[in-house]
């Protein structure tokens, strides 16, 4: 028994104590400043190496459910199974001509492919993939995630305008529209959450919801699923892809980029796309905690089952317009984000933290304003039934024709 | 078929139009250019044919024709089928667009490919080929394709 | 506060659009994302069919007509053979009658399942909801490279007649497929109707209303989701359709969601129609004896049919040769297209795609 728990004990920490023992190898030929800087630079080339390494498993995964949602194989031809159909799509894009338009804005054109990539991998720095397993705990963990997410907008938007095509100017203004709105009602939502923490730092509301003995998903149902949906639409996924969608605006912002330019917009969506999961799994689900596997594995389990939720909703649901799409953000999820973080301050501190007392009357708490709002709701959903009528007759009798 | 029964209500009705029974397969109603518009306009006031289902043109040896299939939706009758002729030289016939508005497109592709002009056409321009193309294809004159094939 | 200086943007959408059903373009005027007005620009894809048609004998037509709507190549096949059958006074013989019907509504079938998938593509789908709808489009399509051995351009209806007796193996085939069609329509119902998202998109969207449908042409299901209740079918019954027990399913208020309602409830009524026409299927020829050299007497003739996409008519004039003296068709497509400006201006970028798609149109019939 001691020594299984042993093992368990060491593949759990198997990533820190392998950081450990490569600082204390530095440590014995090189100054301290020099270790710290070292391994600095060594986590943030793990962290970069991960997230393009995740890409070609998160694509190929993507891939294959699309193709089971919509009754085909999916990608079946190269390497087993077709799990290297990514590789080769890489070798394609980065082979393929690098075409800037003539009329383009060039600086801002070759820039604006660079830039919302940036952003993408320091979300990354902040986010504990597993026990011990985090670059910098910050102590502002969730503010930088929302300052550093936001930038990505402007690189997006750089790459709508400079194209200097209508379709790519209409694309990155309605990212900009998009992202500006639905940043409030994804903050706010999570705001709850940092109510009862107490804290910004992720690690912190990691180990929050370990005092609890409950993932936060059971307390703020109604935050996670606000957070969720804002989240979403804050990377262009299904079905807020608007700033994308390629059956109106063809491709929206990134219309005239190709080769390695267009990999680049590529390997920013799947990250970000991958980072709001991961970012969901902490902050909800009780990041890297769970029983028997690995911290990491709980992290990593936990963080694709939600991006199958994404890859699902990008199957099957149709894509909202323009304008549903700014009253759903304001009329629907700021009202009800700032509702629910009413609620939850109230009950916060009337009933007492890390109890299942306080936890049932959260629960309760958010259960009420779901009700609320279906009360609300389904008289409309119901009246807003439509159907054909069926007329009946027999045909018109024809004249005698020869 | 245009019935003989419409056809004598018509001609009671316009005394002045010199209309002429085509009789065929589909029996017609002949009216001269230059009363089209009036007779257009009363078969769909009082007759109610508020469909016009087709303008055809044809190139005949002699003259151009233009046919237009009118029907009712709401008797759900019809057809009634009017025939104007237009001379070879400079064909033109007066447009029924202000009466049907479907006949916009049907005008302007008759102009296309056969070259009758529709006279208070809001908008004749060329519709299936493009702006500047020399000739209309669908004219028995107009060189067709020069290779020769045969089914046997 | 005084009023921000605006402008409008032109956007050239297509010819070369991914949903613009082909190659097809429009010229937007936006004012931002609102869409003031639209002009429709065709002929990318004009060949002169009535001119080759002129060319061609009698015969050589019919494969040729396939070539116009190529999502439903039976329709167009019918429409013209029946119309020459009326030129020349051909009866062809009960049984072909019943066969066409089958092939002809099994048709219009495949053609409401394309258009409702690709409408649903064009909201945004990803492509989902039109896989399902092809795989059902692709069983239909199979019975007919079983009857004639091809499956977009099948060339199978004769003047006077069918080109072959059904096969060995259709009837059971086809019977299950009309059993078990409306449990797909159901079920591509329950995943699609009552979703929020669509209907959020899709009601009040490009209403139509009844007397400007009538006053643009319009016919077929876009007639019908405004409320007339218009079918040739009915109102001047060709061929045996006089037989058959069905229902026109009619819209209420005349939007995007209307005709796609009006669409499936369609594909039901077909295969009520299918239904019926296999059970009364009779034995017999299926061709009447065909000459070598087909020369139908002098005269026009107009003959219109229902096709998926609306009245789809051959206006024929004969002058006694070997070939038609004029062969004009009148596409329902390139008519009801005629009816997008109108309902586009006010709207948004994404409804315009929207409503290409719940129009329905196929370049090749509007361009001919």
């Amino acid at each position: 028994m001691q020594s299984i728990q042993g093992i368990l004990e060491f593949i759990d920490q198997i990533f820190v104590n392998l950081s450990f023992w490569f600082s204390s190898l530095l440590a014995n030929y090189l100054p301290e400043w020099a270790v710290t800087f070292i391994m600095m630079f060594a986590t943030v080339l793990v962290l970069i190496v991960f997230g393009l390494a995740s890409i070609i498993w998160i694509n190929i995964f993507e891939r294959k459910i699309l193709g089971r949602i919509q009754d085909r194989y999916g990608p079946n031809r190269f390497g087993p199974w077709g799990l290297l159909q990514c590789v080769a799509d890489m070798v394609k894009l980065l082979t393929k001509e690098d075409i800037t338009p003539s009329r383009a804005d060039r600086l801002i054109f070759n820039l604006a492919a660079v830039v919302p990539i940036v952003p993408t991998f320091m979300i990354l720095a902040v986010l504990p993939f597993g026990r011990g397993m985090v670059a910098t705990d910050l102590s502002i963990g969730f503010l930088y995630i929302v300052a550093v997410g936001s930038l990505g907008t402007i690189g997006i938007f750089m790459a709508g305008w400079s194209s200097n095509n209508k379709y790519s100017i209409l694309g990155g203004m309605r990212t900009v529209a998009q992202m500006v709105s639905y940043e409030i009602p994804m903050v706010l939502s999570v705001v709850g959450v940092i109510l009862l923490v107490g804290s910004l730092s992720m690690v912190s509301i990691v180990e929050a919801q370990g005092q609890w003995r409950l993932p936060f998903i059971v307390l703020q149902p109604l935050a996670f699923v606000l957070y969720f949906t804002a989240a979403i639409a804050e990377v262009n996924r299904s079905p807020f892809d608007l700033p994308e969608g390629e059956s109106e605006i063809v491709a929206g912002y990134h219309i005239e980029y190709s080769g390695i330019k267009f990999a680049m917009f590529l390997l920013a969506e799947y990250v970000n796309a991958f980072s709001i999961c991961a970012i969901a799994t902490t902050v909800f689900l009780g990041g890297w905690q769970g029983p028997i596997l690995p911290s990491w594995a709980w992290f990593f389990l936990k963080a694709y089952a939600l991006y199958f939720l994404l890859i699902w909703l990008r199957g099957t649901l149709p894509r909202l317009r323009v304008d549903q799409l700014m009253n759903f953000a304001w009329k629907t999820l700021v009202p009800l984000a700032l509702a629910n973080l009413m609620v939850t301050a109230l009950v916060a501190k009337l009933v007492p933290q890390h109890s299942l007392v306080g936890a049932i009357a959260l629960l309760a708490a958010n259960l009420v304003i779901i009700v609320c709002i279906v009360i609300v709701k389904y008289p409309r959903w119901k009246q807003d039934k439509r159907e054909v009528v069926l007329v009946s007759r027999p045909p018109t009798p024809q004249m005698e024709s020869s | 078929m245009t019935s003989q029964e419409t056809f004598d209500r018509l001609v009671a009705r316009f005394p002045g139009f010199e209309l002429e029974y085509v009789e065929g397969k589909d029996p017609a109603v002949l009216v001269k250019a230059e009363n089209l518009v009036e007779l257009a306009q009363n078969l769909r006031d009082e007759e109610e044919c508020d469909y016009c289902s087709s303008i055809t043109g044809v190139d005949y040896p002699e003259h151009f024709e233009v046919v237009y299939h009118l029907y009712s939706m709401k008797k759900e009758g019809g057809p009634v089928i009017l025939k104007v002729r237009a001379e070879r030289e400079k064909p033109h016939v007066p447009s029924v667009t202000p009466i049907w508005r479907g006949a916009n497109w049907q005008e302007r592709e008759v102009w296309d490919l056969m070259g009758i002009r529709f006279d208070d056409h809001p908008d004749l321009r060329r519709v299936l080929l493009w702006e500047g193309y020399e000739g209309h294809p669908l004219r028995k004159d107009f060189p067709g394709p020069q290779d020769e094939y045969t089914f046997s | 506060m005084t009023k921000l200086k605006t402008e409008t943007v032109t956007l050239n959408m297509g010819p070369h659009h991914p949903s613009t059903h082909g190659v097809f373009r429009l010229i937007l005027t936006l004012d931002g994302e609102t869409v003031v007005d639209v002009e429709p620009v065709v002929g990318y894809l004009h060949r002169n069919h009535e001119k080759i048609g002129e060319k061609n004998n009698w015969i050589q037509n019919t494969p040729f007509t396939d070539r116009l709507d190529y999502i439903s190549p039976m329709n167009n096949e019918f429409a013209y053979v029946l119309a020459v059958e009326k030129l020349a006074e051909i009866d062809p013989p009960e049984r072909a009658k019943y066969i066409r019907i089958i092939m002809v509504e099994l048709n219009r079938v495949a053609n409401h399942l394309i258009s409702i998938g690709f409408l649903l593509n064009e909201l945004g789908c990803f492509f989902t909801p039109m896989f399902y709808a092809l795989r059902w489009r692709e069983m239909i399509v199979d019975l007919y490279e079983m009857t004639c051995g091809s499956r977009m351009m099948p060339n199978y209806f004769w003047i006077g007649g069918v080109s072959a007796d059904l096969p060995e193996g259709f009837l059971p085939e086809c019977k299950e497929l009309v059993s078990a069609l409306p449990g797909f329509l159901d079920e591509m119902e329950q995943l699609i109707t009552e979703n929020e998202i669509l209907q959020m998109r899709c009601k009040n969207v490009a209403i139509l209303p009844p007397e400007v449908a009538t006053a643009f042409g319009c016919t077929g299901p876009l007639l019908r989701a405004s409320g007339v209740p218009y079918d040739v079918r009915r109102a001047e019954p060709y061929s045996i359709y006089d037989r058959f027990d069905f229902d026109i399913p009619i819209g209420t208020v005349g939007d995007v969601y209307d005709r796609y309602l009006v669409r499936i409830a369609e594909a039901r009524q077909s295969v009520r129609i299918v239904d019926q026409a296999l059970r009364d299927l009779p034995e017999g020829e299926t061709a009447t004896p065909k000459k070598r050299k087909f020369k139908p007497p002098e005269g026009d003739i107009y003959h219109r049919t229902e096709a998926p996409k609306g009245e789809l008519g051959f206006y024929l004039v004969s002058d006694g040769t070997e070939n038609p003296y004029r062969y004009r068709i009148r596409a329902p497509s390139f008519v009801n297209l005629q009816a997008l400006p109108y309902m586009c201006r006010g709207n948004k970028i994404a409804d315009v795609v929207v409503v290409i798609g719940s129009i329905d149109i196929t370049m090749g019939e509007v361009d001919r």
